[in-house]
């Protein structure tokens, strides 16, 4: 029986939803923890359910409680897990405490983009303030990289020729402008090009009641073009791990930029790494990361990560405006076959496929790796991504879309 | 609870099979006067909820089906503007009072929402497949299902005469914002079990027996295990059961072939079709006992 479920004589009430409500309250808590977002409001439903008889058995009051406080899929499968672990005790099996377990964080590749990324965020605080003249002027010019002199020579030094770790931070932190930018340049594009070519009647008789209603100045509209959306896959495994760093930082740029967009992290799984890339601090961001994502090393599953994007989250994340980016050196341990396959599919979904290679400007690399030869058909866009110019080179790809 | 199983006869009167989840959600959210979020796979009856509910409370169902470009006047109100350029027209001359006369009451049209909170008795209100709509749409939204009052520039606020029972479906094909999500209850409509769909088919098809029925159940259930593209939905097993009902089947391992032939009624793919060949239907109709 739940803590609550005796019915008290009147004299005990005031004691009885006192302790009721305390724990009420530290079962809210345990459910903010485990990333449930719950307000003051489903709070006091929560309460007044209780008082209303619903208290009376554990597990009507655990279906109640379902349907108030979960919001999504993932925390409406949690919940039971969470509600037995609380109200009953040890009697179930708990999976409250099992996220975010320390086991990722001595796994390899990861490891070296976090020791990359560290310094990158504790610079940032100092590099602002040279950075901080020319970031009004990339706002008010067209959006270039031509502000920043310092950046300039490091636009076209190839990601794993960084060694010093000043330089690191420095490329970060352009990546991360770089998403900015193009972010700022895509929607300008999109406001210059509104032309209505349906009458907003509304308006047009509105403005047109000082000529006694006879329609003469017409007002037009058109629906609003939707921005762009992008999708990246970030290729995770040891042989890209000298560039994972800096595309993470580009990706959380890009995340935090565009209204529509996500991010998935693959090495032998696929991870969706959204959530934990929509935090503000990279450095932070690139911390959770490390958490979500388990098990890197041993080859690269690039067909069998697409069939999982394919399966489970291409009909929730793409729709006819998506542009899917994938960057990853095409090394495939796994089925060449099987990622043709899927390459097949998900162009059929999406506006267009981005691959990026940042192998491809090493001098003598001819795409032999299996797994690029079986992806090429179905490619709209195969370029380097090694440096940060050719990095902002695909922008005004993007842009014609 | 007691309303919780009033709630499930009442929907099982009116032809909807409810689980104790789905009844508890309702209880609640008549409870709570909060919306329902109902998230599910296309399929598996979300809709059906709405339509079980509005004849339950023996009340209308007003439907908002949502799509990309919805904007507010189709969705809550829209000026006449024929009449009122008529009335413009037959009031030349005048022109002092026929602008408070062209955006009144006389001149509104009524949308699916406006509609929704004018109504004596509460209606049923059903907003479906929001996630097709736009997130502007959205957040507008969320503001008037948590005032349940619309302002009109020209005419004023219009406040609820009642507060209508809203159910808010989404296929997930985009992420809803927390906000609505917060606002709302959430139940996760999943595939029936075969015991409630067998009881489905009993309900909404005249002449489906009980064993056939069962197989019919069971069947899809290991359909729906197969890997498909389109994993067949509950309205499919219906479309399916009729159709063996229609061809007089009375158990389905007397008739391998018409059941073959007749899985088009599950499988909307060519790829699909084409994975369940004759070996894997006979082999899936094999384990159903």
């Amino acid at each position: 029986m739940s803590c609550c479920g005796a019915a008290p004589s009147l004299d005990e009430m005031d004691e009885v939803s006192r302790l009721v409500s305390s724990k009420l309250a530290a079962f809210l808590r345990t459910l903010r923890d485990n990333g449930f977002a719950v307000g003051l409001a489903e709070g006091q439903d929560a309460a007044s359910l209780m008082t209303s008889g619903y208290a009376a058995k554990p597990g009507l009051l655990r279906s109640a409680f379902k349907h108030l406080f979960s919001a999504r899929k993932s925390e409406w499968e949690k919940f039971d897990g969470l509600f037995d672990a609380f109200w009953l005790g040890r009697r179930v099996r708990s999976r409250s405490l099992a996220m975010g377990s320390a086991k990722a964080v001595n796994n390899p590749s990861l490891k070296s983009i976090q020791d990359g990324a560290q310094p990158g965020g504790s610079h940032s605080a100092t590099d602002q303030v040279p950075s901080s003249d020319d970031a009004p002027s990339s706002r008010g010019s067209e959006g270039r990289l031509e502000g920043a002199s310092r950046a300039e020579n490091l636009a076209e030094v190839d990601f794993r020729k960084l060694a010093d770790p000043e330089q690191i931070a420095q490329a970060h932190e352009v990546a991360a402008q770089l998403a900015r930018i193009m972010r700022t340049r895509l929607t300008r594009r999109d406001l210059a090009r509104r032309r209505g070519h349906r009458l907003d009647l509304r308006r047009t008789i509105h403005r047109n009641i000082s000529h006694g209603g006879v329609p003469i100045s017409l007002v037009r509209r058109q629906r609003k073009d939707k921005p762009l959306q992008l999708i990246v896959l970030l290729d995770a495994s040891g042989s890209m791990s000298m560039y994972t760093s800096v595309f993470l930082r580009f990706i959380h740029g890009v995340l935090d930029e565009f209204r529509e967009a996500e991010a998935f992290l693959f090495h032998t799984r696929l991870a969706h790494v959204s959530g934990a890339m929509k935090e503000k601090d990279a450095a932070r961001a690139l911390d959770r990361l490390s958490l979500l994502a388990q098990g890197a090393g041993g080859g690269t599953k690039i067909g069998e990560s697409l069939h999982t994007f394919n399966r489970w989250h291409a009909a929730r994340v793409i729709h006819s405006r998506s542009v899917v980016m994938i960057v990853s050196d095409g090394y495939e341990t796994g089925d060449a076959a099987l990622l043709g396959r899927e390459m097949a599919a998900l162009a059929k979904r999406c506006r267009r496929i981005v691959w990026l290679n940042p192998m491809m400007a090493w001098e003598g690399y001819t795409p032999e790796a299996r797994g690029i030869k079986a992806a090429l058909p179905h490619i709209d866009l195969y370029a380097p991504a090694n440096t940060l110019k050719s990095l902002a080179a695909l922008e005004p790809y993007l842009a014609r879309l | 609870m007691k309303d919780r199983d009033d709630i499930a006869q009442a929907l099982a009167a009116s032809g909807y099979i409810a689980d104790a989840e789905l009844a508890t959600a309702i209880a609640l959210m008549q409870r709570l006067r909060r919306p329902l979020l109902l998230e599910g796979e296309a399929g598996v009856g979300k809709t059906e909820v709405a339509k079980a509910l509005s004849s339950v409370h023996a009340t209308e169902l007003i439907r908002l089906q949502c799509y990309e470009g919805l904007d507010q006047s189709s969705a809550l109100y829209e000026w006449n503007y024929q009449r009122q350029l008529l009335a413009i027209q037959a009031h030349r001359g005048n022109g002092d009072s026929i602008e408070d006369q062209i955006f009144s009451e006389k001149y509104l049209l009524e949308r699916p929402l406006l509609a929704a909170i004018r109504r004596d008795k509460p209606p049923v209100l059903l907003i479906d497949e929001i996630d097709r709509a736009d997130d502007e749409f959205e957040a507008f939204l969320l503001e008037l299902l948590s005032d349940f009052q619309v302002s009109i520039p020209e005419l004023g606020t219009i406040t609820a005469t009642s507060i209508p029972h809203v159910l808010v479906t989404s296929n997930g094909t985009r992420e809803l914002s927390d906000a609505l999500r917060r606002r709302c209850l959430y139940h996760y409509v999943d595939y029936p079990d075969v015991e409630r769909e067998a009881r489905i088919i009993m309900a909404r098809i005249n002449g489906a027996s009980a064993s056939l029925s069962l197989q019919i159940a069971r069947m899809v259930e290991s359909i729906r295990k197969e890997e498909l593209r389109k994993v067949p939905g509950v309205a499919e097993t219906l479309d399916w059961a009729a159709a063996l009902v229609g061809l007089d089947v009375r158990d389905l391992h007397d008739a391998p072939e018409t059941v073959h032939e007749t899985l088009m009624c599950l499988l909307k793919t060519q790829e699909d079709k084409l994975r369940v060949t004759r070996e894997v239907s006979e082999r899936i109709l094999g384990k159903v006992a």
